[in-house]
C-alpha cells in the first residue's frame, strides 16, 4: 500500500516529470500561451501516458529487447491518434489552437520515458498510476505556467478578462512579452528555482565549489 | 542550387527547431553538460534527420497521400490518417539501427548517450522535421536538404548551449537554480537571441 501511495505521490513534486526528471518540456514551453489549449493538453497526455503504461506492462514480458522501442511507440502511436480523432470530433476550436502538439504527444518524452524506466518493470496496476501521476504532475506545471501566462500577458483567464487591459480603458497594460516563447524558459526557470528552495533534497550540487576569501585570510 | 542553399539556411538559422519552434527540447537540456557528448549527439541528430525525412518523404508522396496509391490501381484511397505511426514506426526502426550500431563501432560514444540514443525517437524536433516536411509539400530533393539543415541548426544550438554550460560550472550560481533552473533561463536568452532572425528573408 505505501509503495502504491509512493508511485501516486512522488511524481507530482518531489520526482515531478517536467521539473527534476526533465521529461515533456516541448509542450510545456509551446501549449502554454493560454490556459484552455494547456488544459485540454493535459487531460490527453495524462490519458495517453496512463493507458499506454498499463498496455506496455500488461505484453511486457512478451516484447523482445531489440525492437521494444518500435512496440512501444506503436502502442502510442495508436492512442495518440484515437486522441486526435477525439478532440477533432468534440473540441475543433481547441484542436487547431494546438495543431501539430497533439500529434507531438507521441514523442513527448514522458511517454516513452516512464514506459522504459517503469513500465517495463512494474505490474499493470501500478504502471497504470505511475502513468496516472505523471501525467497529473506535468499538468500541475503546465497549469501552472499556462495560468501566469495567459493572467499576465492577455490578463484573461480561459478567456475572461481578470486584469482589465489599458486598450480597454481598464488599468493594466498587457505584457506581450509573456505570450512570447522565452518568456515560458524563465517562468519554468524560476519555478524550479521556487520548488527546490523548498524542497532542498532536490538541489544539484555543483561541480565546483567556489572558494570563498575572507578579509582575515588575506591579511 | 540556390533554392537549395537558401533553403538549408532557413531550416538551420531562421527557423531553428531548438530554438524557434522548442521542439526536441528534453534532450537539448539533457545532454547540453559537456561540449564533446553534445557535439556526438548533434552528429546523431543530423545523420537520423537527414534519413527520415526523405524516407518519411517518400512514404508519404507514395502511400499515404490522398491518391497516393494510383500507381497501385486505387486512386480514392486516403491513407494519411495512417500518418503519424507509419512516421514514428520509420524513425523509431532507423534509431534502433543506429543504436545497434553505435554499440557495435563507438562504444564510447554509445555510453556517453545512454538513455538519450534511445530518446532519439521521442525527440520531437526529428518528428517535428517530417511533419513540416508533410505540412509545406516539399519535394525529395528539398527534403533531404531540409533534414539536414533543421538538423544542423538543432545541432549548432545544442553545441552552443553546452559550451556556455561548460564555463557556467565555475559560476557562483544561487543554489536552488543550480543546475537544471539555471539552464532553462540561459535558454531563455538563447531564445530571445534567436528571435532575431525570425524577420529575416532570404
Amino acid at each position: 500500500m505505501s509503495e502504491m501511495r509512493k508511485v501516486v505521490i512522488d511524481p507530482l513534486i518531489d520526482n515531478n516529470p517536467v521539473t527534476l526528471q526533465m521529461l515533456g518540456i516541448c509542450s510545456a514551453l509551446a501549449v502554454t500561451t493560454s490556459l484552455l489549449p494547456a488544459l485540454l493538453m493535459c487531460v490527453a497526455l495524462t490519458c495517453v501516458t496512463a493507458l499506454a503504461c498499463a498496455a506496455i506492462s500488461l505484453i511486457r514480458h512478451r516484447i523482445p529487447n531489440n525492437i521494444r522501442i518500435i512496440v512501444h511507440m506503436t502502442i502510442i502511436a495508436s492512442l495518440v491518434i484515437l486522441t486526435d480523432q477525439l478532440l477533432r470530433a468534440y473540441a475543433f476550436e481547441t484542436s487547431k489552437q494546438l495543431s501539430v502538439f497533439v500529434g507531438l504527444i507521441i514523442t513527448n518524452c514522458i511517454v516513452l520515458g516512464r514506459a522504459e524506466a517503469f513500465a517495463m518493470k512494474n505490474p499493470v496496476g501500478l504502471s497504470f498510476l505511475d502513468g496516472l501521476s505523471n501525467g497529473l504532475g506535468y499538468s500541475l506545471i503546465l497549469i501552472a505556467v499556462a495560468t501566469l501566462r495567459e493572467l499576465f500577458g492577455a490578463g484573461t483567464l480561459l478567456g475572461y478578462s481578470i486584469l482589465p487591459l489599458t486598450q480597454d480603458g481598464g488599468w493594466y497594460p498587457a505584457n506581450g512579452m509573456m505570450l512570447l516563447p522565452p518568456s515560458a524558459f524563465f517562468i519554468i526557470g524560476l519555478l524550479i528555482w521556487a520548488i527546490r528552495s523548498w524542497r532542498k533534497q532536490q538541489v544539484e550540487q555543483a561541480e565546483y565549489q567556489i572558494h570563498e576569501v575572507h578579509r582575515t585570510d588575506v591579511y | 542550387m540556390e533554392t537549395y542553399v537558401n533553403l538549408f539556411i532557413k531550416a538551420a538559422f531562421v527557423e531553428n527547431l531548438a530554438l524557434a519552434f522548442f521542439l526536441g527540447m528534453c534532450t537539448f537540456l539533457a545532454v547540453s553538460k559537456r561540449v564533446e557528448t553534445a557535439i556526438g549527439l548533434g552528429i546523431a541528430v543530423v545523420a537520423v534527420q537527414t534519413i527520415t525525412v526523405p524516407v518519411n518523404h517518400l512514404l508519404y508522396a507514395y502511400l499515404l497521400a490522398p491518391g497516393a496509391l494510383a500507381w497501385a490501381g486505387l486512386p480514392d484511397v486516403d491513407l494519411s490518417f495512417l500518418g503519424l505511426v507509419s512516421y514514428i514506426g520509420v524513425i523509431a526502426a532507423l534509431v534502433q539501427i543506429l543504436e545497434m550500431t553505435l554499440d557495435r563501432y563507438v562504444p564510447k560514444l554509445y555510453n556517453a548517450l545512454g538513455i538519450f540514443l534511445p530518446l532519439i525517437t521521442v525527440n520531437c524536433a526529428i518528428l517535428g522535421g517530417t511533419l513540416f516536411m508533410v505540412e509545406r509539400h516539399y519535394d525529395l530533393g528539398e527534403s533531404v536538404v531540409y533534414g539536414m539543415g533543421s538538423g544542423a541548426g538543432w545541432a549548432i544550438a545544442l553545441i552552443a548551449l553546452a559550451g556556455i554550460r561548460e564555463k557556467l560550472k565555475y559560476s557562483d550560481v544561487p543554489n536552488g537554480l543550480q543546475g537544471l533552473g539555471i539552464t532553462f533561463i540561459i535558454v531563455g536568452l538563447m531564445s530571445l537571441g534567436f528571435m532575431g532572425f525570425s524577420g529575416v528573408q532570404l
